[in-house]
């Protein structure tokens, strides 16, 4: 299908840019590699489309006193790519080449995917894992939230009216530090069946609620899998039931904790 | 705010200069408006990869970029790549080793193909497949497809 009929705007600056996101009806456009199929399915018609991607302060990776910040707008592609993603935020490196295509990695942007809090997308997960702090900013304000609060539901973000995520901004990885992503597939690069961000004793799973999901780990395997299998409780999808998911997910838990002791 | 705006891009080394809808996106531009129909229209919403095209050098989806998103963008088609040469050991690889049946999804695959070759790495074949994963084929099993990859990569 096509889009709906919408007006279009690129504003130079980031001020511009926030005075015409305030307006209502106004939508961010970021890399669009889930905006636009919702709008050429027509699931979203929004009357102004605020393009993000001609403002140089969204962009960039940046690493000082201990922590990286990665602008909005850095695409897939340039996180897969950079060597200071790779040194500092090891799980974020190891989760970008499962988000979808090379194609859609080189538009598709972290901020993008934060703010549409898609509970199958990776990096949700990756930033409570690694409990990230996401900045915001409107006209009128600016403020900090912690990954774990920032998402709210199915597709729902701590993120008000007129507000656009700027930034993330991660703590530097120690070289104590362990972590592993890992995800189940039908095919590379499909929504996960299940999938988790592990990073030394924090276990976050997606796919598997409304919003990524923490389950305690404690101190051993089998303490971990069983908080799994009382606090875990998954929907079913098309293809998977609910217990097939917890399955699974106990699956990647075991895989995890054997990875993460064994590199210790 | 606009609702038609004037854009100004380079397709297969023209310079084209067109008034379009923000609503349009740079597939059906390419197709409707510059009649390069070599690249198809699938599934359009990102799913299928028979729609990709380069951008400034790097391959996208053309359902999902509108075109007023390649203002001042360098945008290459399968047509282009064809003239250039630049896709003619893979074509002949495709021909050799029966890569192709319909051939619907055979100017995506080429373009995801030679972004994967261009590196001049060596890759396994599983590597080749998680590179076109993005690119559905519904006739070959894509088995063929990663053999003319593969050949075109090492021959």
């Amino acid at each position: 299908m096509k889009a709906p009929d919408f007006a279009y705007a690129r504003p130079a600056s980031l001020d511009e840019a926030l005075e015409l996101i305030a307006r209502p009806g106004a939508k961010v456009l970021a890399g669009g590699q889930s905006l636009i199929p919702s709008l050429n399915m027509r699931l979203s018609s929004p009357e102004l489309l605020v393009d993000i991607g001609a403002l140089r302060e969204l962009q960039g990776i940046s690493f000082r006193n201990g922590f990286l910040t990665i602008g909005a707008f850095t695409t897939h592609a340039e996180l897969e790519q950079s060597k200071e993603v790779q040194k500092h935020v090891p799980l974020l490196a190891q989760a970008v080449p499962h988000v979808a295509h090379p194609a859609i990695r080189n538009r598709g942007t972290i901020g993008g995917s934060l703010a549409l809090a898609d509970p199958a997308a990776e990096y949700p997960a990756v930033v409570v894992a690694l409990q990230a702090v996401l900045k915001l900013k409107s006209r009128s304000s600016e403020r900090s939230v912690e990954a774990a609060r920032f998402f709210k539901g199915l597709f729902e973000a701590d993120l008000r009216p007129g507000e656009l995520l700027t930034a993330v901004e991660f703590p530097a990885a120690k070289p104590s530090d362990k972590s592993v992503f890992l995800e189940l597939t039908r095919r590379h690069g499909d929504y996960a069946i299940v999938g988790l961000a592990a990073h030394n004793d924090r276990f976050v799973f997606l796919g598997v609620a409304d919003r990524p999901t923490p389950v305690e780990a404690g101190s051993s395997l089998e303490t971990a899998k069983s908080n799994l299998s009382r606090n875990l409780k998954p929907s079913a999808d098309l293809y998977h039931s609910a217990a097939a998911k917890l399955h699974l997910a106990g699956v990647l838990l075991e895989r995890a904790w054997n990875t993460l002791s064994t590199s210790r | 705010m606009e609702h038609a705006l004037d854009i100004t891009l380079t397709v297969n080394g023209t310079v084209v200069l067109q008034r379009v809808e923000p609503r349009e996106h740079l597939i059906d531009f390419l197709r409707e408006r510059l009649g390069l129909t070599g690249s198809h229209v699938g599934c359009e919403h990102g799913v299928c990869g028979a729609c990709t095209v380069r951008v400034d050098g790097k391959i996208v989806r053309g359902c999902l970029m509108l075109a007023v998103q390649a203002n001042g963008c360098r945008v290459e088609t399968v047509e282009g790549l064809s003239d250039s040469k630049e896709l003619a050991r893979l074509q002949k690889a495709f021909h050799d080793r029966n890569a192709l049946q319909c051939g619907f999804c055979t100017p995506g695959m080429l373009l995801a193909a030679q972004d994967l070759v261009s590196r001049r790495k060596q890759c396994s074949r599983e590597e080749i497949r998680e590179h076109i994963s993005g690119n559905y084929c519904r006739c070959t099993g894509y088995q063929a497809i990663v053999d003319a990859i593969e050949e075109a990569m090492h021959g």
